[in-house]
């Protein structure tokens, strides 16, 4: 099975400081993959660089087509879908009318549906349909980014920290759909500084530092590292040295 | 002072403050939508106003061919742009948009200027010259700076000023011109008499803010449009091309301008350079809106005609020194009321 995104020798540079250094990474069909590491590792700069948003040296391939030179919006209408860790919400629309934009580049007639599905994913929003976007909670705010990229019917979606500065409760419910998209066939490209849920969650990954991939595998082999436990899982494996 | 003259300053002010408002209304869309200052809006109004009074005396307006040629130089820019990728669809919807489409309205205008056109012809004519000529103004000018800050293109937006400018003085001449009323005869209600054309501002002014407001409020591209305006790169991320945002926002800009224009030609004679200080005042509405509130900017552009009307009886030699100082103490509160000074994002 050929990779759905495959990303080779990517390099993305602010001016002169390279804040992506060689990085290759794959995500294939109905999978979701994790790239964790610290703050600053260039994990959302390389999100944004696949994206279209920064220029990125390097190959990307999605769905088997060379996309360097296509620009974000056409990226989008191939199905490949970021929430941004801002979310760029429209704060002043409503709920339903960020929904309906974020279906602007498929078929009129489809959007109905994707519209129910987003509300079947994400009650609340049904319920906030009428609410200005910017009125709305931390929650339910990541909630209505997810659900207007959903509504593109991206085969890919890439999500940038969405459990970042929200309630433990409200992230395991935005993990809990982030798995229910695999099921629903659409693969997920996540980007978290929670490594424990997101490895728990994912297929496969990543682990990033200063610009470069570090570790990669499967999520529980990396999960079972030993480096990854002591840096990123908060935890210490036992024969390591306590406090 | 008596009801009477106050009440005609006051009609006369409403009169004026209707298309100040519209143009008000112009400046803000295109603002929030590309962060151009659209001084050359003004410009919109003069070659509107003038393409139709030329056409109405049986004169060939240069602005047919002025649309022409910008089409040809955007489609150089096209061009340019696709040469890594050359689609042939793309081309030739390019062709098709800035090449065909002037060369037949060149082609239609060329024939009815022959023959006095009636008043209809000769303001669809008007507007759709004035409305090319925008779309490819922002192609040529606008769109290759997009990712600029807002005073590289407040620069840009003064240079087409003057060129449109220095042009619209070679296709019409130093003379002023008139056109032809387009609802002619007049009914008095009271003290008050009402021409037709007046009823005609009002009744274009208010179909057209209704129709924005339709617009944005209900059609997929009105929503595109003010998610442009919101967040840029929010709309990039639902598919949302910037420039087709822009391109709409200065064909309504340019067809506002124009439609202004149609409706003062026939009230007050317009020079070529008339139109700088017209757009002026839709821009001191604007700026009292905040040029981001549309409803303000509406309302703030009426005070501006009432209060042109009353000082240009009072004070006729201050008129505009009036009219413009009405900017300070509003700045002066919007600079209080908002201490912060955001930074540009990009």
């Amino acid at each position: 099975m050929s990779a759905l995104l495959s990303v080779a020798d990517a390099h993305v540079a602010y001016g002169k400081v390279e804040a992506v250094r060689s990085v290759s990474l794959e995500v294939g069909q109905n999978q979701i993959v994790t790239i964790v590491g610290a703050n600053g590792a260039g994990k959302t700069t390389l999100l944004s660089a696949i994206m279209g948003i920064l220029p990125l040296k390097g190959r990307v391939a999605f769905a088997g087509q060379d996309l360097s030179r296509l620009d974000i919006e056409d990226r989008v209408a191939m199905g490949l879908g970021l929430v941004p860790e801002h979310r760029e919400l429209f704060v002043t629309m409503n709920v339903e009318d960020n929904l309906e934009l974020g279906a602007f580049r498929i078929e009129r007639s489809k959007a109905k549906a994707s519209m129910e599905r987003v509300y079947t994913l994400f009650p609340r929003l049904k319920e906030r349909r009428k609410q200005l976007a910017g009125t709305l909670s931390g929650g339910e705010q990541q909630m209505l980014a997810m659900g207007r990229a959903l509504m593109g019917a991206p085969k890919l979606l890439m999500l940038d920290e969405p459990s970042l500065g929200l309630a433990p409760i409200i992230v395991a419910d935005i993990f809990r759909i982030v798995t229910e998209l695999r099921t629903a066939g659409v693969s997920v490209l996540l980007v978290e500084q929670n490594a424990q849920a997101a490895l728990k969650i994912a297929d496969q990954a990543y682990v990033m530092e200063l610009g470069e991939f570090v570790l990669s595998g499967k999520a529980s082999d990396v999960a079972a590292n030993e480096r990854v436990a002591a840096s990123y899982l908060g935890f210490q494996h036992e024969g390591a040295s306590g406090l | 002072m008596n009801t009477t003259i106050m009440l005609f300053l006051l009609q006369d002010g409403i009169t004026n403050g209707a298309i100040y408002a519209l143009l008000g209304l112009a400046l803000v869309l295109v603002f929030a939508v590309t962060r151009v200052i659209l001084i050359p809006q003004g410009e919109f109004v003069t070659y509107g106003a003038l393409t139709y009074a030329s056409l109405a005396a049986g004169q060939m307006p240069g602005t047919a061919k002025l649309a022409l040629a910008l089409g040809i130089g955007a489609f150089a820019f096209d061009l340019f742009a696709a040469r890594k990728a050359l689609h042939g669809r793309l081309i030739l919807r390019s062709i098709v948009t800035n090449i065909v489409l002037p060369a037949i309205v060149l082609a239609l205008t060329v024939y009815f200027a022959a023959q006095k056109p009636p008043v209809a012809v000769c303001i669809a004519l008007s507007l759709v010259i004035v409305a090319m000529i925008g779309l490819f103004l922002y192609r040529i000018a606008f769109q290759p700076l997009a990712h600029t800050s807002v005073l590289v293109l407040l620069i840009a937006s003064v240079g087409v000023h003057l060129a449109l400018q220095g042009l619209g003085l070679l296709f019409f001449g130093a003379e002023g011109q008139r056109g032809p009323a387009v609802l002619s005869g007049s009914f008095t209600a009271g003290a008050l008499r009402f021409t037709g054309q007046s009823i005609t501002v009002y009744g274009i002014t208010i179909a057209f803010i209704v129709g924005l407001w339709l617009f944005f409020g209900l059609t997929l591209y009105g929503k595109a449009l003010r998610a442009t305006a919101v967040n840029r790169l929010g709309a990039r991320l639902v598919g949302i091309r910037t420039t087709l945002s822009g391109q709409i926002a200065f064909l309504l800009a340019s067809v506002i301008g124009a439609l202004s224009g149609i409706m003062i030609v026939p009230i007050t004679t317009l020079y070529y350079d008339s139109g700088f200080l017209i757009g002026l005042k839709g821009f001191v509405a604007a700026i009292i809106g905040g040029l981001v509130s549309y409803p303000l900017t509406a309302v703030a552009a009426l005070v501006v005609g009432i209060v042109e009307a009353f000082s240009s009886f009072y004070a006729s030699n201050y008129k505009e020194v009036i009219v413009f100082m009405l900017l300070i103490p509003v700045l002066l509160l919007r600079s209080l009321a908002a201490p912060a000074v955001e930074e540009e994002k990009d």
